[in-house]
């Protein structure tokens, strides 16, 4: 039987511009793009294919060249027209120019009886090869899953308590035979069970309740319950030598469709969201796609940051930009870069806040849609222990602590405060409430990296 | 508006890396984000949105959290004065000698901590720090009235100097700078801040007859020598000129000598009470103070010995300076204990000390200073043991 965890700390930001759950119908968008960058843990990617090479949903882009078997592959069909790269000609970005109809490259096809007998490395090597493994995330560390390791439990988080963050419901409609192959095929994975979490007041899509196999584990409470890390914590919590995978549920459909119709489909539902959204609602689209054509004509103002992701994990990516490979939602907030005369002391209603101090009302009513912009609000300061990282912080971890262990370099104290335990979605809320404004994901991945190499 | 704005868009380039006035950039920088916040946005990843609070804002609202306590201890130090001498006078005259008295003092710790803030940030290149702004006025309101303004403008540069930025400003401090500064005079310049200065009273100022400045402190440290109850002490105190001037409910609501902004304790649990309800300061070591110092009173009332340590345990909430301290110094978020556990033992221990010191050391009465300051050096002993078994913890849970 699973678990009911009852959170208490945390915080709902509560913005305005919430996706009503309706599915647009558009013309697809002309291009897809994949980032290395939306990934951690490769050593270096290896790009298999040429500016003009033609692909299909499902051939291979790149692999990482330290572990070859780790495939990233095409989300659509098309020709590949750009490959990006930084400094020191590091891999950003392959862009390709989609077909009008997606064509796939074909994979084994199972019936559900085969499915069942289906061996460990039959099943793993299909899903390495057709791209889907890297739905996989391996904790300690939130770097794409080892192959190599078997996970002592698989994680899955039926739902998304960021601010904004898309109704499951609407994103994985009709998906319930997919999620429970998927489901299925992952149990193959794991020498321990597989837990999917729901939270415990919230409306449960048929895909998640008539799951079987699997241990439901209910949650309640505000943000970041939904966050995979902090379920983890609670359950099956990671000590040294662990290893956990995670998935989405959108990674679990994927690999459901990919045994059963033999095909990697990227195509997915995101919500296209926040305050300056005029018409927030979903679409139908598939893995990296351009925001430009969803965009185009959507938007109240243009002096605007689009984010994709959620507006604490999310990055920017422009108005012509494209989706991050996880995720399922994209933003649009007014950009900040405004002066205000006494800012910091003003009185004001409209400012959202964790906290209670002068002039900021905003713990009089939560329930309020607040309209937030992307200014830093203040100044980078030295930490001043204010107690707020623990208020929004449900697991049993020292913020503060693990963070100035983590500036100070001090291996066994990032060890000791239980750096295997998080990754930066799981501490995103203590950057948010920070008074100094300290860079906490940044500074939580550097400590990772230092562990990760050490 | 937008004039100003203007201005200072105009002149920043001056201020910046090759402008001519490089060199006081954080100066202009400090400036320039007083008057407006800056436009600076979250950057490509990471949050995109920031909670409206900045450390600007929490140390105004300590600020404001100290108001009542210093328009308090400006009406007191009037009303003292004319007490002393023996007058009738009115509210406003008793307002007017107290802002004469008071507001130059603030002026002088503004101006001179400012000063050391605005030196070190050129020198050091770091940004002005705005805890400041609540040291300021902090240090002014545990003075007494009538210090001298150059030992105000001394202990606020010491503090400042050697309790702060010594240790890298604001954030990294380990002692309460406000406290350092009283600390310094205490033991700099003792004539000054200890005896009968806790009462304004001008070079040559005729007392009324029978007139002590003895605060309820001394009196209760007197009367160990003269074996006389604490209470009844208190009771015959002032009688011909400031009849139960040493009341239970008058040291509540804080008509006695003492320090500027310290003598109300209904005053300092106002100020608790919007720390608290702001969420500003920690309401686990306001009432674990309280409630250390109440036990440990009581424990002395049960032991028994001289008449300091047979004083009823609530005497000991309302004289001297345990309630300013407990809600505006031991709450210092900075040199504090930082865990949530360890708030509870930095509070207790704080009110226990204070007691302890007040009772069994005769030559200085007031405890909650010291007790505060040796607390803030323990605290990050405390936040050790809590850290410590937060790692074991999470061993215990690998072994299982």
């Amino acid at each position: 039987m699973g678990k009911f965890i009852r959170l208490k700390k945390g915080f709902d930001i509560n913005l305005a511009g919430k996706a009503v759950p309706s599915l647009a119908s558009i013309d697809q968008p002309e291009t897809f793009v994949i980032k290395p960058t939306d990934f951690f843990g490769l050593y270096m990617p290896k790009v298999v294919v040429k500016e003009g090479d033609t692909v299909q949903a499902g051939s291979p882009l790149f692999h990482d060249k330290k572990n070859e078997s780790i495939v990233f592959t095409a989300p659509v069909s098309g020709e590949v027209v750009e490959i990006n790269r930084g400094e020191k000609r590091k891999l950003l970005e392959v862009k390709i120019l989609a077909d009008k109809k997606v064509e796939y490259a074909q994979f084994p096809k199972y019936s559900v009886s085969e499915i069942a007998n289906l061996s460990r490395e039959k099943a793993q090597e299909q899903i390495l090869r057709s791209g889907a493994w890297t739905n996989l995330v391996q904790r300690p560390f939130g770097i794409v899953a080892d192959p190599s390791e078997t996970p002592k439990s698989i994680f899955v988080s039926g739902f998304d308590s960021h601010p904004l963050a898309p109704d499951y419901n609407v994103l994985f409609k009709g998906q319930d035979q997919y999620f429970q192959i998927g489901l299925d095929i992952l149990k193959k994975l794991t020498s321990g069970p597989v837990h999917l979490n729901l939270h415990s007041e919230r409306e449960i899509s048929t895909v998640f309740s008539q799951a079987k196999g699997v241990e439901v584990n209910k949650f309640s409470g505000p943000h970041p319950s939904g966050c995979v890390g902090v379920q983890i914590h609670h359950i099956d919590p990671i000590s040294k030598s662990d290893v956990i995978w995670t998935i989405n549920p959108f990674g679990v459909i994927q690999i459901g469709k990919l045994f059963l119709n033999g095909i990697y489909d990227a195509s997915k539902v995101i919500a296209v969201a926040g305050s300056e959204v005029a018409k927030p609602q979903y679409y139908k689209t598939y893995t990296g796609a351009s925001v430009k054509k969803i965009l185009q004509d959507n938007l109240k103002q243009e002096h605007v940051r689009v984010i994709s992701g959620n507006v604490l994990t999310g990055t920017k990516i422009g108005k012509e930009g494209h989706v991050g490979f996880f995720d399922q939602l994209v933003c649009v907030i007014p950009e900040g870069d405004y002066f205000e005369f006494l800012g910091w002391l003003t009185p004001s209603a409209k400012k959202l806040s964790f906290s209670r101090a002068w002039g900021l009302f905003s713990f009089l009513n939560y329930k309020k849609e607040y309209v937030l912009d992307s200014n830093f609000r203040g100044e980078p300061r030295a930490f001043v222990q204010t107690g707020v990282f623990e208020q929004v912080t449900p697991i049993d971890i020292l913020p503060t602590h693990l963070l100035k262990a983590i500036i100070a370099e001090d291996y066994d104290d990032m060890e000791a405060l239980g750096i295997y335990e998080v990754i930066e979605e799981d501490l995103a809320l203590c950057e948010f409430v920070d008074v100094s404004k300290h860079q906490v994901q940044e500074i939580l991945r550097e400590g990772i990296e230092l562990m990760q190499n050490s | 508006m937008k004039f100003l704005r203007n201005t200072l868009d105009k002149v920043k380039h001056d201020f910046e890396k090759g402008g001519k006035y490089n060199r006081y950039f954080y100066v202009f920088e400090a400036l320039d984000s007083f008057m407006f916040s800056p436009n600076t946005t979250n950057p490509t990843k990471g949050v995109q949105v920031r909670d409206a609070v900045d450390l600007k804002r929490m140390m105004m609202t300590v600020v404001f959290a100290m108001v009542p306590c210093l328009l308090f201890g400006i009406y007191n130090v009037g009303h003292q004065h004319f007490l002393a001498i023996g007058q009738v006078a009115t509210l406003n005259e008793k307002v007017l000698i107290g802002l004469i008295q008071v507001m130059p003092v603030v002026l002088v710790a503004y101006t001179a901590g400012g000063l050391v803030e605005v030196v070190f940030a050129i020198f050091r290149k770091h940004p002005i720090n705005e805890g400041f702004l609540v040291t300021g006025m902090l240090i002014p309101l545990v003075m007494p009235p009538g210090i001298p303004l150059w030992q105000v403008a001394l202990a606020t540069i010491f503090a400042v100097l050697i309790a702060k930025e010594a240790f890298g400003g604001t954030g990294m401090n380990v002692l309460n700078v406000a406290l350092t500064a009283r600390a310094f005079l205490y033991f700099a310049y003792p004539v000054d801040i200890a005896g009968e200065v806790w009462t304004y009273l001008p070079e040559g100022a005729k007392t009324v007859a029978g007139y002590s400045g003895a605060t309820p402190l001394s009196v209760a440290s007197n009367a160990i020598t003269t074996g006389e109850s604490a209470v009844s002490s208190f009771n015959a105190f002032g009688a011909g000129w400031a009849d139960n001037i040493y009341s239970f409910s008058n040291m509540f609501f804080g008509f006695i000598p003492g320090c500027i902004g310290e003598t109300s304790t209904l005053m300092c649990l106002i100020g608790g009470l919007i720390l608290v309800a702001t969420g500003v300061g920690s309401w686990k070591i306001i009432v674990s103070v309280f409630a250390g110092a109440y036990g440990m009173g009581l424990f002395m009332n049960l032991i028994g010995g001289n008449s300091f340590v047979a004083m009823p345990a609530h005497y000991h909430l309302v004289i001297g300076g345990l309630a300013f301290g407990a809600v505006f110094m031991a709450t210092d978020p900075v040199t504090a204990a930082q865990t949530e556990t360890g708030k509870w033992f930095y509070g207790l221990l704080i009110g226990i000390l204070t007691v302890l010191i007040r009772v069994f050391n005769p030559a200085y009465p007031e405890g909650i200073m010291l007790a505060i300051l040796l607390m803030n050096v323990f605290a990050p002993l405390i936040d050790y043991f809590v850290v410590n078994a937060n790692k074991k913890r999470r061993l215990q849970r690998a072994t299982v």
